[in-house]
């Protein structure tokens, strides 16, 4: 009896924690599925979103570019629309993953920068796909307490004065950015000889570093834990809020260049919907909202026309054309330059 | 007399060790600056905002309802597969537990895209996906919990009572079941504890807005755990803590026998 | 009773294992056995003996030894002070134990590395007190103090629960007969607890071994455990079929070890875990 019961009992759970799963699906609710970076968008902005319109949101995270794409590819989930970086919407451009967005039907479409858009021809040749959302820079975020002599370049990474003290990126693509920009070599650059060469200099450097960390490297830098860290341009303003001393510097050598970017999926099939929230995002409240979430360089004119004279002249918030200068905008690499590098990674990090 | 002293101060180590962390949390929880580095002084407000945060509430909801109803789920079919494992013959019995480890032993992630790819395939991810996936490295857990109480309990209680009529079931239930039950409930509160603290195999199984504590806390490692989630988990101490001691306190009341050392 | 009758209890798990188990794990075997293009090759498999992958393998078994090994040598005496002292309630003692493990994992290791890192909270008592600070965080130290601490409850408690189960009147029997403390403890406690302390390095050597972000969060990302390339395989190189092939190396590694674990220290008893 009691194994009847049991039984029962199993069941009912089963069909209970299912039904919300139906019942979702089965209402003729407008809902958009969306793919972004985490912690990349006020929360209260998607609930504004679906006041204002009615459509539904279905938000989803991931932390690095390559999960997305994992995640998306599998088709697991039917993404509407996705956020990543410059060289993956690129990739998914000419997998043939994206639908081409009408932008003369965003009124707010005007907000955006010329400046980025035309730079962001670089992985959508024609700006047909992509809708720019934040950009920024990398460079050395250093504590002017510790550090006396003026930081201008990445050598001061390698020279192995602040042994033990240097943060690195702990992504493949940025480290090898350092070096090679350090040996004065393109960071698109599929010379073999040229990226063996960063790898060795990654490898002679690793002594002297403390740490290799993505976004967390700000909060050690606030804690002191590291004199000087590579970082995103986007973590430097809230480093500074934290700890006074520390100072982003965008090298002379030049840099990478980054710029995140939203597409509408082919699987997309309310693209009337896409667009509305694409809009939605390039108003200027929104914008602001999102730019006062994270305090990453926005594309968005109108948001930096009307910011405080103290952030308007921060060259992380607000980089000056010459500050970029020498910047470049990662490319794809190709199949053989890509082993290359996932080698001589793993080779760096097991060292 | 020193020798009682020694080991006390030993066993005090040892706690400080397994809890120092927790204290760091909660000190955390009541720091007014957002990042987890810099001390901004004493505040109760993550306290507040933890309850108008949807986001945080609604993962810990779905994190509750998984813990509970994966484990329960895995805590009846292992439950029922360790009695059958337990009368297998030795070589089946063997093959049950290889297979029984083998969601120990692979590495998280690989089970979490494994089943992801066999997922997509007949069902939509979701919650259900998910709660399928918690059950699967939750029984393992149970049934290792359990197969150990079965062997040491004398089964010849358990043919007497057949012997003298009872039922397969009625025997089961009276005199098998309440020696399983420390097995079963140490299963199940294992199944329960792993099944909050997955993040990787969650992650690739769960649908479009269906998050977890522990995939909303991944997420924010990079720019920042947010502090009311450490005001959540001090609350979540907090009720067991005063949960154990209830137990402890009703247990000393009616101290009528010492506890058999189960577990 | 009829033994087969109760043999179709395990009915259900026998599906489940085969329907989310198993064929998952031919999901893994297929990716392993296979190129790009989807040509049968060998390579993914032995991708292990590769010097960079033999090299975290090793290192990922030194740092699991350590571990497992440090977890007894804590383990054990509370077991026996335990044993000793009056307070017997052995549900209190586990849950003091299991309590920890009800904040996430994720933010305890965060929390250790507050405590250990350069500027951390130990280090600034130990300044107070003047004493020399402690510089482990970012090396292969710091990631055995994070799995010893978030591992310690799975070896305490099947040891705690095989010691506290050795009956009193045998160790009184063995003083009797003329045992010193030493002859005691290696002739009757540390024999009759072989198989806690199997089954506690089981269960901590296993989760050791696969585990990726206690290493990312406290090796400062530079130490390379198997568990953070094969992570690094699917979520970053996006190599699938090496990154399973190193799984299935790993796996195979660790059923062998656990193997052997179960064999040699538990003897005729089936315990295995708890």
């Amino acid at each position: 009896m009691k194994y009847k019961r049991l039984c029962l009992v199993t069941v009912v759970c089963i069909i209970l924690c299912t039904l919300p799963a139906c019942s979702g699906k089965s209402s003729d609710d407008r809902t958009l599925t969306v793919f972004n970076y985490s912690e990349y968008l006020d929360p209260d902005m998607l609930e504004r979103f679906t006041e204002q319109t009615g459509i539904r949101i279905q938000y989803e995270e991931a932390t690095t570019p390559e999960e997305m794409y994992t995640k998306y590819t599998t088709g697991a989930i039917s993404y509407d629309l996705l956020c990543t970086s410059d060289y993956m919407i690129k990739r998914l451009i000419d997998e043939g993953e994206a639908q081409e967005i009408d932008f003369s039907a965003l009124p707010n479409y005007s907000n955006i920068d010329d400046k980025i858009i035309t730079l962001s021809k670089s992985f959508d040749k024609d700006n047909r796909y992509a809708l720019p959302y934040f950009w920024g820079t990398v460079g050395i975020l250093y504590n002017t307490g510790k550090v006396t002599a003026p930081v201008d370049s990445w050598n001061v990474l390698f020279d192995g004065e602040y042994s033990g003290e240097i943060i690195m990126q702990d992504s493949m693509r940025d480290s090898f950015m350092v070096a090679l920009k350090a040996l004065g070599y393109s960071l698109n650059t599929t010379d073999e000889n040229e990226i063996r060469e960063a790898a060795e200099l990654l490898k002679k450097q690793k002594k002297d570093v403390a740490s290799y960390l993505v976004d967390e490297a700000r909060d050690e830098l606030v804690a002191e834990n590291a004199v000087m860290g590579v970082v995103y341009s986007g973590e430097a303003y809230l480093g500074n809020e934290y700890n006074s001393d520390l100072e982003y510097v965008i090298p002379k050598e030049g840099s990478n260049l980054w710029i995140d970017s939203w597409i509408v999926t082919k699987s997309c099939t309310d693209t009337d919907a896409a667009r509305q929230f694409l809009d939605f995002l390039c108003e200027e409240d929104v914008a602001n909202a999102n730019f006062e979430y994270i305090y990453f360089s926005t594309p968005n004119k109108a948001v930096v026309d009307d910011m405080d004279e103290e952030l308007k002249t921060n060259t992380a918030v607000v980089p000056t054309d010459e500050s970029i200068e020498n910047c470049e905008i990662y490319e794809a690499l190709d199949p053989d330059t890509t082993n290359l590098y996932n080698e001589l990674w793993k080779e760096i990090k097991s060292e | 007399m020193i020798r009682r002293a020694l080991g006390k101060i030993y066993l005090g180590i040892v706690v400080l060790f397994m809890y120092a962390p927790i204290i760091v949390l909660i000190v955390l929880s009541f720091n007014s600056s957002k990042s987890r580095v810099v001390w901004g002084g004493f505040t109760l407000k993550w306290y507040r905002t933890l309850f108008e945060s949807d986001a945080i509430i609604s993962a810990f909801g779905t994190t509750l309802t998984l813990a509970f109803l994966s484990a329960a789920i895995a805590s009846v079919i292992g439950l029922a597969a360790s009695l059958g494992i337990y009368t297998m013959r030795k070589r089946n019995y063997r093959i049950m537990l290889f297979f029984t480890n083998i969601p120990l032993v692979n590495a998280d992630i690989v089970t979490g895209i494994a089943l992801m790819l066999w997922f997509v395939r007949f069902l939509e991810l979701g919650i259900t996906s998910v709660l399928i996936a918690h059950i699967t490295f939750n029984i393992p857990y149970v049934i290792l919990c359990i197969l150990p109480k079965l062997e040491t309990i004398d089964i010849r209680q358990f043919e007497a009572a057949r012997d003298l009529g009872a039922t397969g079931l009625h025997a089961f239930t009276r005199i098998l079941l309440p020696d399983l039950v420390p097995g079963i409930m140490a299963g199940f509160f294992m199944a329960v504890t792993m099944s909050m603290d997955d993040f990787v195999i969650t992650y690739f199984t769960k649908g479009p807005g269906v998050n977890t504590l522990s995939t909303l806390i991944y997420g924010e490692i990079r720019k920042g755990i947010k502090p009311e989630m450490y005001a959540l988990s001090s609350i979540l101490f907090l009720i067991v803590l005063i949960t154990l001691l209830i137990v402890y306190i009703s247990g000393r009341t009616n101290n009528n026998k010492s506890e058999p050392a189960d577990y | 009773m009829s033994r087969k009758k109760v043999q179709v209890l395990s009915i259900p798990y026998i599906l489940w294992v085969i329907g989310f188990t198993v064929i998952p794990l031919l999901f893994v075997f297929a990716k392993a056995s296979t190129n790009a293009e989807g040509d049968l090759t060998l390579e993914y498999l032995l991708a292990i003996f590769d010097p960079v992958h033999r090299k975290a393998l090793l290192l990922s078994i030194a740092l699991a030894f350590t571990t497992s090994l440090i977890c007894v040598v804590i383990s054990y005496p509370v077991a026996l002070i335990l044993k000793t002292s009056k307070f017997k309630n052995t549900k209190i003692i586990m849950f003091v134990m299991i309590l920890p493990m009800w904040m996430n994992f994720i933010l305890r290791i965060l929390a250790i590395q507050l405590l250990i890192s350069k500027n951390g909270v130990i280090n600034h008592l130990l300044s107070m007190l003047n004493l020399p600070s402690l510089n482990i965080i970012n090396t292969p130290a710091a990631i055995v103090v994070g799995m010893v601490y978030d591992y310690l409850p799975y070896m305490l408690l099947p040891v705690l629960n095989c010691v506290l189960a050795i009956p009193d009147d045998i160790i009184e029997a063995g003083k009797d007969l003329g045992a010193g403390r030493l002859r005691v403890f290696t002739r009757i406690l540390l024999p009759l607890s072989l198989s806690g302390i199997g089954s506690g390095i089981t269960m901590v050597f296993v989760p050791s071994m696969t585990e990726f972000v206690i290493a990312n969060i406290l090796g400062g990302g530079k130490i390379q455990l198997l568990g953070n390339v094969i992570e690094q395989e699917f979520s970053v190189s996006m190599n699938w079929n090496l990154g399973s092939g190193l799984s299935v190396a790993l796996m195979v590694f660790v059923l062998i070890t656990t193997f052997l674990f179960g064999h040699d220290s538990s003897g005729s008893n089936r315990n295995f875990v708890l």
